[in-house]
Order: structure tokens, then C-alpha cells, then sequence
């Protein structure tokens, strides 16, 4: 079981430096998703910890041990890469075969570790085929398998789904997941879905521009999320997110939004709030709500509707619900939003509260 | 044209006689094969009048007007004479034709023999007599060279300098290009133009030099002189380079990953995937080592080290040249070329297109 260490990392390249000083702890066994928007540096932090890129400043350090200097092969590492960078003059069995070769393992038991790999991910049939004669799904799990005969100490993927089909991409998270399950071992995945993230990782780090925003627990970041971009980040569709000045009451106004909140509510007159809640967190209300909106279209799937707003003043707003709704398009609404649900963030765009008291 | 396969291929006629329109002569099919007959005409015209004319003996060679075939004028032995006599069909002043051996040439008089009564001598003026031929092939412009002139030992010694020159040349010259493509440094770019400025040094500048540090290491006279010179090259170094920078960085570092060594990675790794670049520079190079004459005849000096180039060279003596044996033995050198390519052909249209070399 292994543990990996970030203190303070900075990469630059030159004069850009794209990692501004990364602390992370990667605790043994755990299943770690990096998310972020693309260009975030989310694989220049996992190629540094794989040792394909060199460390500008700060300390790495892998079961206590720092690394710094140790080349990517010796540390034991293996890495699932987005374009599965197989081998293509190599049959499939030579491709898993290489890495161990390469460690001068006897020929018997890099058969043994090949084939049982194999037969794990159910690719023993492709054993003798080259990469080429194979299909986008089979490469990623030849890929994967020649990440685990090596019996690694922990396991890196970068993006390796985003090449898929999309219900390939959903078979193959669920095997991800079972194959955690099943052979345990630290792993650190790198994915712009934040779909992806959610449904894999015990925890994840969500990175903007070389920083890490937030660290937490799946559901940890979707109800507590500490700043505006890991509101919108994470969750699908979007958080709802308007701006809005308080007044007197206390209450946030913004257009055709004027939402009373509790006393006590973290918030001081004059300021500028940013209000976020969830489309899952309005109600439909007779007479006054805290918004009032006219539909602009309305998703009727059957066994739930999203429906999408337009209000004076305020960017676009979603509303979901289970069920069906009598709801046309161009009906004016008034919404209610779930004050134990709302989420209030500062000017700068941390977090003044996450759930206020029902008023 | 993937379909076209996949149903039933046509044969080699229908592929010659193919035009554009179904059963047709449009004009661009006349000029098609106008264009196409000239350009087989221009490329092959030349190859297949040498590969004739090989066969052709110094006689036949000279002939004026020239023959097409290799056709030899028939001569016998004739009572009384040494020789064997060229044999003539001649026209009487009667009207007969008998065919006469000739003995000599006076003027514009033959003096001739019959072969069946050899006493009597008639003489016939010039163009009352016709070469008698028949299509004789002059093989001995083959086995002369090769048996008695030590050709087999200059054709062997051309070998081990291209095979030899060409192993060294992939091996130094991949080397070269891997540090130059794989790794990522400051001053990378510059040492790859440095590389391939030595292009503009003209080979006749160096020769000097080069020969006078080949003779510091006592290699003159033997084939390394010729071998080692030229082994690295810059334009094989070039074209390798670009080949290996198209190789995805991933790979290299999945190689990494897997603890291959940096010799695990540029023999098992790079080696393989560089294939096509790699072919077609052996056949660049055994073009070059195969076709070179300068080099060797400086540097070799006697003939048990000859290579073909050198040893054809001894057939253009100063006042008489042995064509038959020159175009003979030029044959011969065409042909391992000519395998060379029929091999790796496969490799050169890809690599030429990949490299935009030629
Ligand atoms: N070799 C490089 N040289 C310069 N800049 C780079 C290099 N590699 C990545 N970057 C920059 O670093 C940032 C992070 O890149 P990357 O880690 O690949 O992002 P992503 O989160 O999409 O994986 C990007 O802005 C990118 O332009
Ligand atoms: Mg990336």
C-alpha cells in the first residue's frame, strides 16, 4: 500500500509557471480523481508525480520517501495513458510482457502475470493480435493490463475513458470501480468529467489554473462547496449562480429576484452576495416566491423535468423536478428556493454559507 | 479502388490496355499513352540497350549501322587458314548469290574464299557482299571479366563495402537521430542545423583532408578507407530525425514507465516504428556505396581491394576501351540495385512521402 505526498510542488515551464505550489495527500488505497476544465494542470501534476516531468520546487514523496530525483522508472509507478500508447509493432501479450521483461522477471511468471491479467479484463482471446486489430475499448483494457501485471504501487490514468464512445465510457467506469474494488491499490485519475469524478473517486481534488480549489468527498463538494467555481463545477446541470446585493431584512436582491433570508444570515447590507442554488432545490409556488420567471423550454422526460427560465435581470435559470409537470412553454412561474439548500459566496467568491436556517 | 480488390482483379493486360471511358478511346487515353510509351521509352530505352548491348561482341559493337539484337556474323573454319573466316553472302556480277568466306580487305576490294574449294581466291568488290548472322549471344563478355580479370573478387568486395557501410550507416546514423528527436535540450535545434549544414561542404573539398587522416591510420588499401568515411551522413541523419519525431512522445514515455533502459527504448521501441525511414535509407546508402567511384579509386590503390567501380574502370585504358566488357560488367553492377529496390520498394513510396525526400 502507498502513500503520496505533494508539499508545495510548483512546475514552470520557463518563465510560465503552470502549478503554483500543490499540497495533497493521497492516503494508501484511496481512489483519487484530479477535475478540473482542460488546461487546468491536472497532467502536469500527475506526470510529476510519475516522474516524466521534473519539479520546479517543493517535495514528492512516495511512502515517506522523498523522490524528487528518482526517475520515473524506479518509482514504481504505472501510468495509464490517454492515447493507451501501446506498443503497435508488439503483439498485446508482448505489450503487458515488456515492462517485465524490462525488470529481468523469469520467463514462468511473466506468462502467469499476463495471462491472469489477461483473463481479469477478458482479453485473453487478443493475446497474439497487435493494437491495430483491435477496437478503442479492447486497447484501453490492454492498457490497463499492462498497468497491472506490473503490480505497481499505485496506479496514474490520465483521461484514459475520454477516447471512448459514451456508453463505452460508462461500462468501462463501472469496471474501473470494480477493479479498485477488487485489487484495492493507491490510484490517482485525471478527468475533465466531472460526471467521472463523482461516480469513481473517494475523494477529489478539483484543480483550477495550477491550484487546487477544494479537496473533499464526492457528495462533500456537491453540498459544501467552499468557493463559486467548485459550485459550478461540480454538479449537472450547473448550480444556479446570480448575483445579488443585500438589503436591509437581510435579503438578496437582484432583478426579478428578491430572496428574505433568516436573521443571523452571514451577510452585512450593502454587499454584493452571490446566491447559488441547485435546480433540484426550487419548488413551484401559487401566488409569491423568491423569483419570478417565464419558461423558455421545458424537458419533459417522463419521470422528471428540467425546465429553463428566463427573469429580468438574471442570467438563465434551471429548475428540476421529479415527475411530470403541467408546464408549458412561455408560462410565467414563481420559484421558491430550499433555504437549507442555498449556498452564499463572498465578492471574492469563497463561501459565506452553505445552508442557512428556513426563514 | 478497395472495392475494385476486393471483387476480381484485373489481369495484367487489362491493367496495360485500361482506359478512361468504357470501351472507348477518349483523347486523354491516346494521350495518356502517348505520354506513358515516351516515359518507358526515356526510363528502360537506355537500360535495355546497355543490357543488349552487353551481349554483343567487340565486333557487333562497333557496327555501323547499329543492331538492335545482339547478332554475331558467322565465320568458319576454312582449309588452310589459321583463323576462322568471317562468312559473306555475296552477289556475282551474274546474279547469283554464293556465300564466301573473306580472307582480307583491300581497298574497297575483299578478297574471298569459298569454304567448299579453298585454293581458288576471288576477289569482290565492297558492296557486293553481305554479313551473313545469326543472334549469338557473347557470353564470354560475362565469364571473361568474372574468371579471368578477378571481377568476382571486385563484385564481393563491393558487397562487403555496401552491406558493411550500410549497417554502420543505420546504426550511427539512428543513434545520431535519436538523441537529436527523442530528448528535449537547449541547442537542439542548432546542432540539427549544424548536421545539416555539412550538406553544403562539397565532397572534393574534404577529400584531402579525409585522405591524408585515412593514411595517418594505415587504412589506405584496405576497405575500411572506403567504408568508414562516409558512414555518418547528414541527410540520413535528417531523415530519420524528422521520421522518429513523429513517434508519440507517449510511447517513449510509456517505454519509461515500463523501466525500459534508453538502449531498451531505442532498440525495441524506436528501432521498430522507424522501420520505414530506416529502409529507405539502406537503400539510399546502398545506392551510394554500390555507385561510388571517387572515394574508392583514391583510397585503393591495388587491385585484390577493388570494388566494381574501380575494377570497370581498368577496362578504359588509355588508347582502347573493352566496351563489351564495360557494359558486361555495368550489368552486373545494376543488378543488386535493382534487388535492393524490389525489396524495400514497399518502404520507399511511404518514407518518401512521410519525409518529402527524394
Ligand atoms: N511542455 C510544456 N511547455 C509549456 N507549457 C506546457 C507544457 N505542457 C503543458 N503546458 C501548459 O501547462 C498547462 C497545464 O497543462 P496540462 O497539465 O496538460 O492541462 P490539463 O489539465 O488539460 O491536463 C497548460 O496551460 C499548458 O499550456
Ligand atoms: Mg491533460
Amino acid at each position: 500500500m502507498t502513500e503520496i505526498r505533494l508539499e508545495t510542488i510548483r512546475k514552470a515551464y520557463g518563465d510560465v509557471e503552470v502549478i503554483h505550489g500543490v499540497d495533497l495527500e493521497v492516503r494508501s488505497g484511496e481512489f483519487v480523481v484530479f477535475v478540473g476544465p482542460s488546461g487546468c494542470g491536472k497532467s502536469t501534476l500527475l506526470r510529476i508525480i510519475a516522474g516524466l516531468e521534473d519539479i520546479t520546487s517543493g517535495s514528492l514523496k512516495i511512502d515517506g520517501t522523498e523522490v524528487n530525483h528518482v526517475t520515473a522508472a524506479d518509482r514504481g509507478l504505472s501510468m495509464v495513458f490517454q492515447s493507451y500508447a501501446l506498443y503497435p509493432h508488439m503483439t498485446v501479450y508482448k505489450n503487458m510482457a515488456f515492462g517485465l521483461e524490462n525488470s529481468r522477471m523469469p520467463k514462468a511468471e511473466i506468462d502467469a502475470r499476463v495471462r491472469e491479467a489477461a483473463a481479469m479484463l477478458q482479453i485473453t482471446d487478443y493475446l497474439n493480435r497487435r493494437p491495430k486489430a483491435l477496437s478503442g475499448g479492447q486497447r484501453q483494457r490492454v492498457a490497463i493490463g499492462r498497468a497491472i501485471v506490473r503490480e505497481p504501487r499505485a496506479f496514474l490514468f490520465d483521461e484514459p475513458l475520454s477516447n471512448l464512445d459514451a456508453e463505452l465510457r460508462v461500462t468501462m467506469r463501472k469496471e474501473l470501480a470494480a477493479l479498485h474494488a477488487k485489487i484495492g491499490g493507491t490510484m490517482i485519475y485525471v478527468t475533465h468529467d466531472q460526471i467521472e469524478a463523482m461516480t469513481l473517486a473517494d475523494r477529489i481534488v478539483v484543480l483550477q489554473k495550477g491550484r487546487i480549489e477544494q479537496v473533499g468527498k464526492p457528495l462533500e463538494l456537491y453540498n459544501r462547496p467552499q468557493n463559486l467555481f467548485v459550485a459550478g463545477f461540480i454538479g449537472s446541470p450547473r448550480m444556479n449562480l446570480i448575483e445579488t446585493t443585500v438589503t436591509e431584512g437581510p435579503a438578496l436582491v437582484s432583478g426579478a429576484a428578491r430572496i428574505a433570508l433568516p436573521p443571523g444570515a452571514p451577510v452585512t447590507p450593502g454587499a454584493s452576495v452571490t446566491a447559488g442554488f441547485r435546480p433540484e432545490h426550487l419548488d413551484i409556488v401559487e401566488g409569491d416566491g423568491d423569483i419570478a420567471v417565464t419558461v423558455t423550454f421545458a424537458e419533459q422526460l417522463g419521470g422528471e423535468t428540467y425546465l429553463y427560465c428566463a427573469a429580468e435581470g438574471l442570467p438563465q435559470i434551471t429548475v428540476h423536478r421529479p415527475g411530470q409537470l403541467p408546464v408549458e412553454k412561455g408560462q410565467a412561474l414563481s420559484l421558491r428556493l430550499d433555504r437549507k439548500q442555498l449556498h452564499l459566496f463572498d465578492a471574492d467568491g469563497q463561501v459565506l454559507a452553505n445552508g442557512l436556517a428556513n426563514g | 479502388m478497395a472495392d475494385a480488390t476486393a471483387q476480381s482483379r484485373p489481369g495484367v493486360l487489362a491493367m496495360l490496355t485500361a482506359r478512361r471511358g468504357r470501351g472507348k478511346l477518349h483523347w486523354t487515353d491516346v494521350f495518356s499513352y502517348i505520354y506513358l510509351g515516351l516515359g518507358v521509352l526515356l526510363m528502360f530505352g537506355p537500360v535495355i540497350w546497355l543490357a543488349l548491348s552487353s551481349f554483343k561482341t567487340p565486333a557487333g559493337l562497333v557496327e555501323f549501322p547499329p543492331t538492335l539484337l545482339p547478332l554475331g556474323q558467322i565465320s568458319v573454319p576454312v582449309e588452310g587458314y589459321d583463323d576462322p573466316l568471317l562468312l559473306f553472302s555475296v552477289t556475282t556480277e551474274t546474279g547469283e548469290t554464293r556465300e564466301l568466306a573473306q580472307i582480307r580487305r583491300i581497298g574497297i576490294v575483299r578478297q574471298m574464299v569459298d569454304p567448299a574449294a579453298p585454293d581458288e581466291r576471288i576477289d569482290v568488290p565492297i558492296d557486293a557482299a553481305e554479313p551473313i548472322r545469326e543472334f549469338d549471344m557473347a557470353w564470354e563478355n560475362y565469364t571473361d571479366p568474372l574468371q579471368r580479370f578477378d571481377f568476382t573478387r571486385y563484385l564481393w568486395n563491393s558487397v562487403v563495402v555496401t552491406v558493411v557501410a550500410t549497417a554502420i550507416t543505420l546504426l550511427i546514423n539512428s543513434m545520431a537521430a535519436y538523441g537529436l528527436a527523442i530528448y528535449d535540450f537547449r541547442g537542439r535545434n542548432g546542432i540539427m542545423l549544424l548536421v545539416i549544414g555539412t550538406l553544403m561542404i562539397p565532397i572534393t573539398v574534404i577529400l584531402v583532408p579525409v585522405y591524408l587522416v585515412v593514411t595517418q591510420m594505415g587504412l589506405v588499401n584496405s576497405l575500411w578507407a572506403v567504408i568508414l568515411p562516409g558512414a555518418a551522413t547528414p541527410t540520413g541523419v535528417f531523415l530519420l530525425r524528422q521520421y522518429m519525431l513523429t513517434i508519440p512522445r507517449d510511447l517513449i514515455e510509456a517505454a519509461r514507465m515500463d523501466k525500459a533502459s534508453e538502449w531498451a527504448i531505442y532498440w525495441k521501441v524506436v528501432m521498430p516504428l522507424a522501420m520505414p525511414a530506416l529502409a529507405v535509407l539502406a537503400i539510399f546508402s546502398v545506392m551510394w556505396r554500390w555507385n561510388d567511384f571517387l572515394w574508392p579509386l583514391i583510397v585503393l590503390n591495388r587491385s585484390e581491394v577493388y570494388t566494381l567501380q574501380v575494377g570497370l574502370n581498368a577496362f578504359q585504358g588509355e588508347l582502347n576501351v573493352q566496351w563489351h566488357y564495360i557494359l558486361a560488367m555495368t550489368v552486373v553492377t545494376l543488378i543488386p540495385v535493382v534487388v535492393v529496390f524490389a525489396f524495400l520498394q514497399r518502404f520507399i513510396t511511404t518514407g518518401i512521402a512521410a519525409s518529402g525526400m527524394k
